[in-house]
């Protein structure tokens, strides 16, 4: 879950401070002592999170708090505001590439995830009709080229590479081949090195001169600890950056270097990179991350992935089965679909305002991604005719397509089961009856 | 080697010394000086909960012995945090009677597992014995063609199947290989992964399990790698693996930039994993046994 352990302390915290009617001033600061050491233990960097905790205080410790009728509220929104400012208030964009073609360049230590995030920059901007041409310039770690390269074939952006040339030499070429295949974007993919490395600094010194970037992002990895300071302040130093790529802010990353590296450089976090697959690559929204700390949810990223993939003249079409209750194993199908396509399960779960604490207390309520798959294959080995008569499904047809779908009869029953629930309920809901909606059980039946 | 750890500590320490010069020179030893050294802990990625652990220990001892000046402080602390990271421990990896001898090696994405194994695989052909590869890595990009290209570097023997292929089929044809061809080490790479996917995890247990099957005993040696830069994220790291498998010992990276690699000492005190190897640089070479007195002096100049 993204910035999950900074998210639970700090609402374990503020829970406390919530159900006070009244603060003192040791309140706050026992409080603030526990925000503190949320921060710490999410690699915040030691000076920064003294720093927050202090502007926090001074505001929080202000008499119209302490007075005001609901003075934990008011705590929590001065850590809110404060939390954004920390991140940058706003989303900060790419520069437009005028006139093209224009150069990113991504720099950063080893393993930090420049390959990766190379290809997955490429893809966004692609989406977002652009015509970017990736450049392996990473000389020196055996084989990154060929990672590139594999990269830029399985999802189809072109790459260019001149195998073990100067960085510089590619660079240039590169640039001109975007002018002749007018490639908008040009973006490379530098070899990892320390900070601290005078001569390969010297070298992205080098090509910062001969290119002229439009961008320098920085990739870091959302595991780093304190020393992500170190690392981002002399990259900025001696480049110049202009935003930074937040890479592996899956698993359960707490995320805190981002917090630093944009409290020391100053400069803004431009993309955050959340998985393994090439489509997990986001703009980074500082105001929507904070909420998503403070668990207040970001039902605003979950609305905008489903519009990606939601068709919306599907919707509209299910909408009115769902009101006439003709609801089919057939539209449960491109459901599961579409549900797959958003994401991660448990990520998009994570985007639900209070899910975080809600999941703690049902701690029997898992998120089986295993059982969609195998929801998706029941339904797969059914024939059109079952899917959308259900009823016609007897004890052959059932035994069939357990085999079919490499599952048990007893998971085909399970499913036809929930699907019969899932369409009472839905009955239900559209005679707006709910009382008796909550007593059902899930409505997914991958939620158990 | 000690000259070359060192150096590779070197840089840790200079950004570590004025302020440790200024907080051991202080006369007094008062809450001052407590505050300041959980800064010096915590921000060499030490942790909350492992140097809230050493400051309450140094507090203690020092009440005991009625120490006041800071200046005989140090040398208490040195003591302390040696004996956490198991001062006396023999760190020297374990070679099966017979060979061939299988170390698996683990890790996330990005802490330089390949390069490490390629590191392993040169120290011992160097010490003349044969060494063989699995690029068990078959889920990143050109990741077989990176240990194919140090298998040639180093003189190593390399099996290998397709990208995308099943990593225990590979592990497994490699241990059989290693049998037949009487080669004496056997390194298997791993996909890196993120620890919180659940059936990455099933997939190194499985690995385990296919090498235990093939050669009753092995693997010897499962190394966690782990990133000096890395923050308190490394514990969950240490703690994921070590359901999935035994882990025997850490191969801690990239110590030779800024970072202090203080998360060793937190995942030791909280999983109890010992440091085994330290990698220091990016040439072949650069592949030390951990020497816990050098990191603790290093660590606190």
């Amino acid at each position: 879950m993204l910035f999950g352990g900074l998210a639970e302390k700090l609402q374990d915290t503020f829970q406390k401070l919530k159900r006070k009617g009244k603060l003192t001033e040791k309140d706050v600061e026992l409080a603030l002592r526990e925000v503190r050491m949320a921060l710490l233990e999410a690699d915040v960097n030691y000076r920064v999170a003294r720093d927050f905790t202090a502007a926090v205080k001074e505001r929080a410790i202000g008499a119209e708090v302490i007075k005001s009728l609901t003075p934990g509220q008011q705590v929590i929104k001065i850590v809110h505001e404060e939390l954004i400012k920390l991140m940058g208030e706003t989303q900060s964009k790419i520069a437009p590439p005028s006139p093209p073609p224009q150069c990113i360049m991504l720099v950063g230590l080893q393993g930090s995830g420049k390959t990766t995030s190379a290809a997955k920059l490429g893809l966004l901007l692609r989406r977002g009709g652009h015509n970017p041409l990736l450049v392996a310039a990473d000389i020196y770690r055996p084989a990154a080229i060929q990672q590139l390269e594999t990269l830029g074939r399985e999802n189809g952006l072109p790459v260019f590479s001149l195998g073990k040339e100067r960085p510089l030499q590619i660079g240039l070429q590169a640039m001109q081949r975007a002018s002749r295949e007018q490639n908008d974007y040009v973006i490379i993919d530098t070899a990892g090195r320390l900070h601290i490395d005078t001569e390969l600094m010297d070298e992205l010194k080098g090509l910062k001169e001969g290119l002229k970037p439009l961008e320098i992002l920085l990739v870091v990895d959302a595991m780093t600890g304190q020393d992500a300071v170190n690392v981002a302040g002399t990259f900025h130093q001696q480049l110049g950056l202009t935003g930074v790529i937040l890479t592996k802010l899956d698993g359960d990353t707490r995320g805190g270097a981002a917090l630093s590296v944009r409290a020391v450089t100053g400069c803004p976090i431009k993309f955050s990179g959340l998985g393994e697959k090439m489509d997990a690559f986001e703009p980074f929204h500082p105001d929507r991350m904070a909420s998503r700390i403070l668990g207040m949810g970001d039902v605003l990223s979950l609305i905008e992935k489903a519009q990606q993939v939601v068709d919306e003249e599907k919707s509209r079409l299910l909408e009115k089965k769902l009101r006439s209750q003709s609801l089919t194993l057939e539209d449960f199908l491109e459901q599961l679909q579409q549900v797959r396509q958003m994401g991660p399960l448990d990520e998009l779960l994570g985007l639900i305002p209070g899910f975080n604490r809600a999941s703690k207390a049902m701690k029997n309520l898992s998120v089986d991604e295993k059982e969609l798959l195998k929801a998706e294959a029941i339904v797969k080995s059914m024939t059109r005719q079952e899917r959308l008569q259900p009823e016609i499904i007897n004890s052959s047809r059932r035994r069939r397509i357990a085999r079919g779908s490499g599952t048990t009869v007893q998971d085909v029953n399970r499913l036809l089961k929930q699907f019969g629930e899932m369409k009472k309920m839905l009955k239900q809901f559209s005679s707006m009856d709910k009382s008796r909606f909550k007593k059902s059980k899930g409505l997914f039946p991958f939620i158990r | 080697m000690l000259k070359i750890f060192k150096e590779g500590l070197r840089r840790t320490r200079e950004a570590l010394q004025d302020r440790l010069d200024q907080l051991f020179s202080k006369n007094e030893i008062n809450d001052d000086f407590f505050a300041d050294l959980e800064e010096v802990l915590i921000s060499a990625d030490v942790g909350v909960e492992t140097s809230t652990k050493i400051i309450a220990l140094l507090g203690q001892r020092l009440r005991e012995a009625k120490i006041k000046e800071a200046q005989k402080a140090r040398e208490i602390l040195k003591e302390l945090l040696i004996a956490l990271m198991d001062g006396e421990k023999d760190r020297s990896l374990v070679f099966a009677p017979v060979p061939p001898t299988v170390f698996l090696v683990l890790g996330v994405n990005g802490v330089g597992k390949t390069t490490s194994i390629a590191k392993l695989a040169y120290h011992y052909r160097q010490a003349g014995k044969s060494v063989l590869l699995a690029a068990g890595d078959t889920f990143r990009a050109a990741a077989i063609e990176q240990l194919e290209e140090w298998s040639g570097r180093v003189g190593a023997g390399l099996i290998k199947h397709q990208s995308g292929g099943d990593p225990s089929a590979v592990v497994f044809d490699a241990v059989n290989a290693a049998a037949a061809r009487h080669v004496d080490l056997l390194l298997c790479d791993t996909a890196g992964r993120l620890h919180t996917k659940s059936n990455l995890i099933e997939e190194i247990k499985k690995i385990n399990r296919v090498i235990g099957r093939a050669l009753p005993g092995a693997p010897h040696e499962t190394l966690l790698v782990l990133d000096a830069t890395t923050g308190q994220n490394g514990i969950a790291q240490a703690k994921y693996f070590q359901e999935a498998v035994p882990v025997s010992g850490v191969i801690l990276t990239k110590l030779d930039g800024t970072a202090r690699g203080g998360i060793v000492v937190a995942v030791k005190d909280l999983t109890g994993i010992p440091v085994k190897l330290v990698g220091i640089g990016e040439k072949k070479e650069d592949l030390q046994v951990f020497d816990p007195a050098l990191f603790v002096e290093a660590l606190l100049g």
